[in-house]
Formats: C-alpha cells, sequence, structure tokens
C-alpha cells in the first residue's frame, strides 16, 4: 500500500502540472486583460476604470461590475480599421504559410534523405540563424534591401535593373522577412515526420508500379500530413499576431492586428480596446487550432 | 479445410481469364528460349564502399520455382534480392528476366514483386486499398480491381477485414496482406524478403506449409531469403548458400544437408561433427584417413576425387550411433568399420530426440542424436556411462576445404 503511494504521487502531481501551468500563465493573465477589455478607458494610473478593490466591500464591488460592458466589442465590428486589420493579418499568415509550406517542404524531404551524418550538419545549418537575435536579423535585411543596399547593388552591377529598386516598405520586404524568419518552425516539423518514415514504404510503392511522382503523391505526402500540419500551426498562428516584421519591413498604409493592437496600447494608451483587439485575436485563432486537434483525434480515433 | 482449397481454386480459375483480359499487368508471355531458365543471374557483383556486399554471383532459376537465398546476416543474400527487385544496381553482370537484361530497369517498370520483411504496409490505405495499389497503378479498370483484390484477400483467408487498417490487424493478417498485396500484379518472380520472421514460432511453422502450397497453386517463381536454415529446407525445392557475398553451393535441401561442398557449409547447415586429418591410403573403394581425433576412419569413396591430402571427415549426429559394447550382429559389424570409445558427458532429452556428447579418449567430443522412436527407452545412456560411438563408411563424408 505505503509503496503504491509512493509511485502515484508524482504521477498524480506530473499529469496536474500542466494545469497548473495553464493556470497560472495563460488563463489568470487572460482573466486580467478580458477584464480590462471590459472597462472603460481613463486618464489615470491604471487608465482604466473600474478597477476591483477587493478590500472595499460587496457593495462596491457589485457597482463596479455593473459599469461592465461589452463597447469595446462593438467598436472593433463597427470600425473597418479593427475589420481591415484581422483580414489583413490573416491574408498575411495565410500567404506567408504558402510560401513557407512551398519553400519548406523540399528543404525538410531533401534532408531527411541526405546521409545520416550530413542531416546532423543541416539541420545545425537550419538552427544557426537562432543564435543570433531576432531582431539583429531584421535590421540587418533592412541594411540589405535599403535603396544603396547589398540587393541592389548586387542587381546594378548584373545590370538586371537600370535603377535601384524600392524594396523596403513593401509587402514584398515584409513577407520576405516573415519566410526568412519563420521558414525553421516550417522545416523542423517536417523533417521529423519525413525522417521517422520507413524508407520501404516508398520502396514498396516504386515496387507496385508507381512512379516516383506517384510514390510522393500517394504514399510520401499523405504520411507527411501530421507534420505539415504542425509545421502550419507553428507558422500561421504566430504570423497573424506578428509585429515587428511588419512594422520594420511593411509599409504603413495598411496595419496587421499587431500593429493596431501597439498603437491602441502604447499610442493611443486605450488598454481598453487594445485588451478587446487582443480577446478577439485569441479566439480567432483557437479556431484553426481546434480544427488540429479534431483531425489528431479522428486520425487516433481511426487507428 | 481441403474443400475450402478447392473453393478457392474455383473462384481463382473462374476469375482469371477475364482479369487477365483485361490487366495490362499480367506477364506478356515472352518469347522465352526452351533452354533459357526464366531468371538467369549472371557474374553479378555489388559493392558499397570498400564493403563488397555481393561477388560474382551467377545462377539460373527455373519459371515455377521455389528457390531460397540462405545464409548469415551480412552475406550479400538481402542486396541480392534488392538488385532482383530493382532498389540496388549491380556494378558488374547481367539480370535476365526471360531473356531480358533488366539489371538497370527502375523497380515500378519490372514484372517482379517484393514482400517486405517489414511488410511495409501502407498506415494510411486499408486492407482493399493496400491490395489495391498494384493494380491503380497499372490502370486496371475498377471492376476489375474490385475483382482482383477479393480473389486475393481469399486467396490469404482475409476476407472480412477489407475495411482494416494495418494497426488494426494482428501480425500474422499483416503478414498475409503483405503476401496479397505483392501477389496482386500476378509478377513473373515474387521476392520475399524474410517474410516470416516476425511472426512466432508456431505461426510460422504454419505459414511455411501455406506458401508452398500457395506457390504450387500460382505456379509463380518465389524467391525467398532467410537466414533460418530449417525454413529454407522447408520451402524451397532448391537453395542458394550465400557467404561473405559469394554463392557457395545451390542443391536441394538434402544434397546440402549430405553432400555439403565445403566445411563452412557443412557446419552452417544444420550439426555437424568434423575431423580433421590426412589421407592416408586406399583400400578398394574407400579412403583410409588418418586423423588427429578419432583415429584412421575408413571413408567411402566420394564422387569427386580427393587432391589434397589434408583433409576434414565430416558426419552427422544422427547417423552416429552407440552402443554399449559396439556393434554386435555380424551384418552390422560388416559395415560399421568406425568405432570410437569414450564416457557420455551430456544428455539432452528433446522431446523427439536425445543428443549425447561423448568425449572420446582423445579428448575430442562427438554429438550423436537419437531419435526416440519408443516411449519407454530402455536403451537410453547416463552421463559418465562408457559407450562406443559407431558409424558406417558410407555415412561420413570427406571435405578438402
Amino acid at each position: 500500500m505505503s509503496a503504491r503511494r509512493i509511485f502515484v504521487r508524482p504521477a498524480r502531481f506530473s499529469a496536474i502540472a500542466p494545469y497548473i501551468w495553464m493556470l497560472l500563465f495563460f488563463l489568470v493573465p487572460f482573466g486580467f486583460v478580458a477584464k480590462i477589455s471590459l472597462s472603460q478607458t481613463a486618464i489615470a494610473q491604471p487608465p482604466y476604470t473600474p478597477v476591483f478593490d477587493l478590500g472595499a466591500g460587496g457593495a462596491t464591488l457589485k457597482e463596479a461590475f455593473a459599469t461592465l460592458s461589452l463597447d469595446n466589442f462593438r467598436l472593433l465590428v463597427s470600425d473597418n480599421l479593427y475589420v481591415f486589420s484581422y483580414l489583413r493579418s490573416l491574408v498575411v499568415a495565410l500567404t506567408a504559410t504558402a510560401i513557407l509550406l512551398l519553400i519548406g517542404y523540399p528543404i525538410a524531404y531533401g534532408m531527411a534523405r541526405l546521409p545520416k551524418p550530413w542531416q546532423a550538419v543541416v539541420m545545425m545549418l537550419v538552427i544557426v540563424p537562432f543564435w543570433t537575435s531576432f531582431l539583429i536579423r531584421i535590421y540587418a535585411w533592412i541594411n540589405i534591401l535599403q535603396h544603396d543596399g547589398l540587393l541592389n547593388q548586387i542587381l546594378l552591377a548584373l545590370h538586371l535593373v537600370s535603377q535601384p529598386v524600392v524594396w523596403l516598405s513593401t509587402d514584398t520586404a515584409m513577407y520576405l522577412g516573415i519566410v526568412y524568419s519563420y521558414l525553421p518552425f516550417m522545416i523542423l516539423p517536417l523533417y521529423a515526420t519525413l525522417a521517422k518514415m520507413e524508407p520501404a514504404l516508398e520502396e514498396a510503392a516504386s515496387d507496385l508500379g508507381a512512379s516516383p511522382l506517384h510514390v510522393f503523391w500517394l504514399v510520401t505526402f499523405p504520411l507527411s500530413l501530421p507534420g505539415v500540419g504542425a509545421g502550419v500551426l507553428l507558422c500561421f498562428i504566430p504570423i497573424v499576431g506578428e509585429f515587428v516584421i511588419p512594422d520594420l519591413l511593411a509599409g504603413s498604409n495598411s496595419l496587421m492586428i499587431g500593429q493596431t493592437l501597439w498603437l491602441e496600447f502604447f499610442t493611443n494608451k486605450d488598454w481598453p480596446v487594445a485588451s478587446a483587439t487582443a480577446v478577439v485575436l485569441l479566439v480567432l485563432l483557437l479556431a484553426p487550432l481546434l480544427l488540429y486537434e479534431r483531425m489528431q483525434r479522428r486520425q487516433l480515433e481511426a487507428r | 479445410m481441403a474443400e475450402k482449397a478447392q473453393a478457392i481454386d474455383a473462384q481463382l480459375e473462374a476469375a482469371r481469364p477475364e482479369a487477365e483480359a483485361a490487366a495490362p499487368v499480367t506477364p506478356e508471355p515472352q518469347a522465352v528460349r526452351a533452354d533459357m531458365p526464366l531468371l538467369r543471374i549472371e557474374g553479378v557483383a555489388k559493392k558499397f564502399g570498400a564493403f563488397q556486399a555481393v561477388n560474382g554471383v551467377s545462377v539460373d532459376i527455373a519459371a515455377s520455382e521455389f528457390f531460397a537465398l540462405l545464409g548469415p546476416s551480412g552475406c550479400g543474400k538481402t542486396t541480392l534480392l534488392r538488385m532482383l527487385a530493382g532498389f540496388e544496381t549491380p556494378d558488374e553482370g547481367r539480370i535476365l528476366l526471360g531473356g531480358k537484361d533488366i539489371a538497370h530497369v527502375l523497380p515500378h517498370e519490372r514484372p517482379v514483386n517484393m514482400m517486405f520483411q517489414s511488410y511495409a504496409l501502407f498506415p494510411h490505405l486499408n486492407v482493399a486499398d493496400n491490395v489495391a495499389f498494384g493494380l491503380r497503378r497499372a490502370g486496371m479498370t475498377r471492376a476489375d480491381i474490385f475483382t482482383r483484390v477479393a480473389e486475393m484477400v481469399a486467396l490469404v483467408k482475409l476476407e472480412g477485414l477489407e475495411k482494416r487498417k494495418p494497426d488494426q490487424l494482428s501480425g500474422g493478417q499483416r503478414q498475409r496482406v503483405a503476401l496479397a498485396r505483392a501477389l496482386a500484379r500476378r509478377p513473373q518472380v515474387l521476392l520475399l524478403d524474410e517474410p516470416l520472421a516476425a511472426l512466432d514460432k508456431k505461426l510460422r511453422e504454419s505459414t511455411q506449409w501455406e506458401l508452398m502450397e500457395l506457390q504450387r497453386r500460382l505456379g509463380t517463381t518465389f524467391i525467398i531469403v532467410t537466414h533460418d536454415q530449417e525454413e529454407a529446407m522447408t520451402v524451397a525445392g532448391r537453395i542458394g548458400v550465400m557467404d561473405a557475398g559469394r554463392l557457395e553451393q545451390v542443391a536441394t535441401p538434402r544434397e546440402l544437408y549430405e553432400a555439403p561442398v565445403s566445411r563452412r557449409i557443412a557446419a552452417f547447415i544444420g550439426d555437424i561433427n568434423l575431423f580433421d586429418g590426412q589421407v592416408e591410403s586406399r583400400e578398394q573403394n574407400r579412403l583410409m584417413i588418418a586423423t588427429r581425433d578419432a583415429g584412421v576412419v575408413a571413408v567411402a569413396e566420394p564422387r569427386n576425387p580427393i587432391t589434397k591430402t589434408i583433409v576434414s571427415v565430416a558426419i552427422r549426429p544422427e547417423k552416429v550411433k552407440l552402443s554399449r559394447r559396439g556393434p554386435v550382429s555380424e551384418a552390422v559389424n560388416a559395415r560399421a568399420l568406425n568405432r570410437l570409445e569414450g564416457v557420455v558427458t551430456d544428455v539432452s532429452y528433446l522431446g523427439g530426440l536425445t543428443t549425447y556428447k561423448v568425449k572420446l579418449d582423445s579428448g575430442a567430443v562427438v554429438r550423436s542424436s537419437m531419435a526416440n522412436t519408443a516411449r519407454i527407452d530402455v536403451d537410453a545412456y547416463a552421463v559418465s556411462q562408457r559407450v562406443v560411438a559407431w558409424f558406417t563408411c558410407d555415412d561420413c563424408l570427406v571435405l578438402e576445404q
């Protein structure tokens, strides 16, 4: 009996540990944000009302609760600025994720087919950019893309263009920055699924008369779908909320939701609207996550 | 059981003509010359870096033959099989199938199919789709595919499991799906890479019989790779023994066991007692060989003339008889020219037979095994009993290498 306890306790703790983590570092902060999103902006410290004072007694608390409203959310749906921001974020994230998949898949596929010692080397090459600060790498891109930057110098030297091309503050530069930054997040999960795939499966397909193209479409690709799903999510979700890259590389005429949020928070000092923006963003991002989970569960059930 | 098999036969016959007419998969009856074997492997060699995996292998395999490639792991048998499937290309030599060199034909263009050791079933496809995979690639019509899949599923007795995914099947069922999938295209040659290695002993034995029956019924050429000599001897009509990339001997199971060409093969196939010695003299049709451990041994003149003087005498344990005082009757005495005296040191009762280890007076050990033909054995020998181990000159052979 006592022996059993010793073994059960740590097991139980490790089972609830993720939930404690979720509670402390996600649900509680999210509760704060959700509460602020229902408040009104105020010139005060903190810059919103009401502020719950637990020591003030029940009646005051009740009063404070009554002042909470959904006004901020109404603003989000009624003002085109926010709707366009959300839409632009989704479009940018979808486009960038598609480009990432198109570039990342062949790289991951090639990596998984290299001789084992080479795989480790290429894996290092994929990870090595992480050793430099993300911000510095984006500034390096600004350097490369600017009017008299490296890219224009090369293009001019090769006589591909007659005068410098404007790269900075364009969507092209933004997509370049996003794809560059997120590529490892697409490659790694794809590589993981492709590398553990049994080589005999592709041989069997080819033995049964499938041409190399058919082998890929009928066997390799379907079996790599879990990796595709993971890579797509790992890129899509953070790109939707991306702030730094569009801010530094894209033009300022249309904003992604991350930029709008930043503006509300730091420039307008409107914490409630910024919070509402964040809550809506989170709800939007839950949709693909839930979809992915359902897909995975269905896959598990099919087994 | 027999009725069921007949019923399947009837189904097969009924399904065959139309399916064959529609299926481009079915091998064209190629202009095979009468003197040409279905498959001719000619001086095939393959190197991986500095490692010579396969070294100058030549062998002819006839149509409808059940051929086994036998050898320890790393002997090159799997590499040879993979060259037949097209996954490796030989550095040297030719592989002629029906007279046509296929050594450099891509795997998906060969009329040869392979059953993989891991089965390599497609995990995202159910049983029926796994079996149909090769048929779809061949461009058969839906109706023909449906018929052929049903036929194949019945052939391997998996009716009712068509919709299951591979990981909903037992190991034995997966093995059958792999077999059905590889046979579905009616290959000219079916390659089997250790097809039974993943099954437990009982299932493996019953599956060996089923494989043989299937092969006889379909008349397809089967080439099986195995490291299990018992399996090779059970299923195959002929066995090629490989060692270090070379094909050492190609023979029927009986020849391989009773007349191995080298010490290595003699020791690899079954159990054997070996005595080194040198040829001392010839007496009529017998060779007298002076051995280090067993004195002078008489051996019936082997078919091959012996050219070397340093040789080994080989004798299988079941051909070594034991008795308390040596062979008594005159008739036996006349043949039993070789008598070795010693003490029993080990007795292992294995059910069907009992093996004895006898330590000879020279210090060498001779193994003898005897079938337990009676339930109560009055003749059993005990440890430390003094016995005579004897064998006739016809039962041993001389090995030169």
